[in-house]
């Protein structure tokens, strides 16, 4: 599985931040997601693509 | 056409009765307005994120405070992208969940202050007055950079703006006086810059009414909101005593309780609307261009398609998708100031006043009814 993050979708609301810490963080200058773990797994993960309040987290 | 449902029933933290009646249809508001009633969470979800369902209502409604004044410049809550886009990006750096914490230290002060104030009080004292109204507006002071000698002047024209009883003029009153301080404090702040998001938005290409409109977004959704759900929460908390014991002693049940409370008190359910702008279909059926959609955020964080034991409060749950906050590319902005602000003061309250206890029964407790935000008028506290 490989995450993808859409930047152009992104409200920065945090959620991802939330859920998993390790796999996102938030741009300081826009708070725009950035994407730390590409390859991560798990329900934290699955957790923060669902939570995205605009959709732009994939799994695939 | 079906009234817009209202009354709770017996428990004053459920949605009113029938709001979940059906997945989608239409009602009519206590204005005379007709529109469409979404009650399920992924229904709610699909309008929310999808910017075709406009949040640029252009008047159209009759009587709906928020939305029948224009919108000013600046106040994007009530803008399509690109301009909401736009504007909300030069905010959002500021309100990251790395932010957000730098302002811990400056909120357990406000709270630890707040309490002392409290407890110097005559008992039975009122929690809203002396804890949950202060604090938020206090919190905006800081976050803002609205200087300390003001603070009693910024949250004299706050409360004047929050406070939905008064008169549509008390009202334009309200925000005019709180516009002129805004743009007076601008003006000072651009002859020597301090600290806060309005000094920092100083050089990013806004118009002085831009800056005085988002200044005012961040206190109407900031304040109220969250004093509300200080109130409410703490009603509620009270009212389930083995989990307000959970919230007082471990630190991480109190991150989790904020967002349960959250999804289980829904303080803002069908304010936000939304105007189709082109034909759309939902759920099988067809809304027409023009037609206002109003999502019952309540319902959504109900469903118990999102979750088990919907109805029940959990403060040991694992977060759930709620839509407390919304949903979509107009999610919140101040959801992680919101969580932080109430993470400190749940527990602070509760390990100060250990014998924390309603003064008066719970059917004499004055609930917000037929406000945009639901609460507690007062909440009369003994300890």
């Amino acid at each position: 599985m490989v995450i993808t993050v859409d930047q152009g979708r992104c409200a920065s609301s945090g959620q991802c931040v939330l859920s998993a810490p390790q796999v996102f963080a938030q741009d300081e200058e826009d708070g725009r997601v950035v994407l730390l773990d590409e390859q991560a797994t798990g329900q934290q993960v699955r957790r923060a693509a669902t939570g995205c309040p605009t959709q732009a987290i994939r799994l695939a | 056409m079906r009234p817009i449902p209202t009354d709770r029933g017996d428990c004053p933290f459920d949605p009113p009765t029938g709001m979940a009646d059906e997945a989608l249809g239409k009602v009519r508001l206590a204005t005379g307005d007709d529109v469409w009633l979404v009650a399920r969470h992924h229904l709610v979800r699909q309008v929310l994120a999808d910017t075709r369902f406009s949040s640029e209502l252009d008047g159209g409604l009759r009587g709906v405070p928020l939305h029948a004044v224009r919108p000013e410049p600046g106040m994007f809550i009530q803008m399509d992208p690109p301009e909401h886009t736009r504007l909300r990006r030069m905010l959002t750096g500021r309100f990251t969940v790395q932010r957000m914490n730098r302002l811990r230290p400056q909120i357990e002060q406000i709270v630890a202050d707040q309490l002392d104030v409290l407890e110097q009080q005559p008992r039975p004292a009122d929690l809203v007055a002396n804890f949950a109204l202060p604090i938020p507006s206090l919190v905006i002071c800081e976050l803002l950079g609205v200087p300390y000698e003001d603070r009693q002047e910024f949250q004299h024209a706050a409360a004047l703006l929050v406070d939905l009883t008064g008169s549509p003029e008390e009202l334009e009153a309200g925000m005019l006086r709180l516009g002129e301080y805004l743009l007076e404090l601008i003006a000072r702040k651009r002859a020597e810059p301090g600290e806060g998001l309005i000094d920092e938005l100083l050089d990013s290409g806004l118009r002085d009414e831009e800056l005085v409109g988002i200044a005012v977004v961040s206190l109407i959704a900031g304040h109220e909101t969250t004093a509300n759900m200080l109130g409410l929460g703490t009603l509620a908390l009270l009212q389930h005593p083995e989990q307000l014991a959970l919230v007082r002693q471990s630190p991480e049940t109190a991150r989790t309780a904020v967002d349960e409370l959250l999804r289980y008190l829904s303080i803002i359910d069908t304010v936000m609307l939304r105007r189709a702008s082109i034909d759309l279909e939902l759920d099988g059926q067809v809304i027409p261009e023009g037609d206002f959609v109003s999502c019952s955020l309540a319902s959504a964080n109900r469903d118990p398609a999102l979750l088990e034991r919907p109805g029940e409060l959990d403060v040991t749950r694992p977060k759930t998708p709620h839509v407390a906050f919304g949903f979509g590319p107009h999610q919140c902005l101040g959801q992680n100031l919101a969580r932080l602000e109430m993470e400190i003061a749940y527990p602070a309250l509760f390990r100060r006043l250990p014998k924390l206890r309603l003064a008066v029964p719970l059917s004499e407790v004055p609930f917000k009814k037929d406000v945009a935000v639901y609460g507690v008028h007062r909440l009369e506290v003994e300890w």
